[in-house]
């Protein structure tokens, strides 16, 4: 295994199942300097919009910006806090309400750095990824999801 | 020059493609934009941002790459 830090794959297609974050929690029991785990979750909601209620987003990004990004990001973030590792999951395609489109994960020796990492990283995520939402409605009728 | 020009999200409705080649003879991102927005006067109400060599560039940027790119406005998470 090369040891350097190469771009990581992020995109899943489709939801990130529950069966997946349980995977990727078991996967650090073995990393014992690790005290502290944070994860961050963004889960579709049915928002109702005018009387219509969002079924589900489909994502779409600029992969080539967004892959390079993401990569940055994290460069950025294990120079600002001290964390043993740290994993970024991102939906494309769809992905219905309640389902989990955003899967972040940092762990840490100390709970303080999970905790600040974390708001980071999630925060520069929405702000510098370029990665677009199509909220679909029932009747298939949609609108363009706008981050808050 | 020959550009390829892409487009995501609510922008590829309004041009009704997701990407196109175009040739353009000036040199500055703002006389690519006045191009676009005379072929598509819809882009004129949407928010977006322009990036070259995936990276976000301003309007008075120069045209270097052969490859631009209109982004909305992003919507992550």
């Amino acid at each position: 295994m090369n040891k350097e830090r190469k771009p990581k794959a992020v995109f899943i297609e489709g939801a990130i199942s529950a069966e997946f974050i349980g995977n990727s929690i078991a996967k650090h029991q073995t990393k014992t300097t690790i005290g502290a785990h944070d994860i961050f979750l963004g889960q579709v909601r049915a928002d109702i919009i005018d009387g219509k209620t969002i079924k589900a987003i489909e994502y779409t990004a600029y992969e080539d910006m967004a892959n390079e990004k993401f990569h940055e990001i994290r460069e950025a973030t294990f120079e600002k806090f001290n964390l043993t590792c740290m994993h970024i999951y991102h939906s494309l395609g769809k992905v219905n309400a309640g389902e989990i489109c955003l899967f972040v994960f940092v762990s840490s020796p100390r709970r303080v750095e999970v905790f600040n990492a974390i708001e980071y990283l999630v925060n520069t995520i929405k702000e510098q990824v370029p990665i677009f939402g199509k909220e679909i409605f029932e009747d298939q009728s949609h609108q363009w999801k706008v981050n808050s | 020059m020959i550009l390829t020009i892409k487009y995501f999200g609510m922008l590829a409705e309004v041009t009704e493609c997701a990407e196109e080649t175009i040739t353009f003879s000036e040199s500055t991102v703002s006389e690519l934009l006045k191009m676009l927005l005379a072929k598509y006067p819809a882009l004129e109400k949407k928010e977006f941002q322009v990036a070259q060599n995936q990276t976000l560039v301003s309007e008075d940027a120069q045209i270097l790459n052969s490859e631009i790119v209109l982004l909305p406005p992003f919507a992550g998470g």
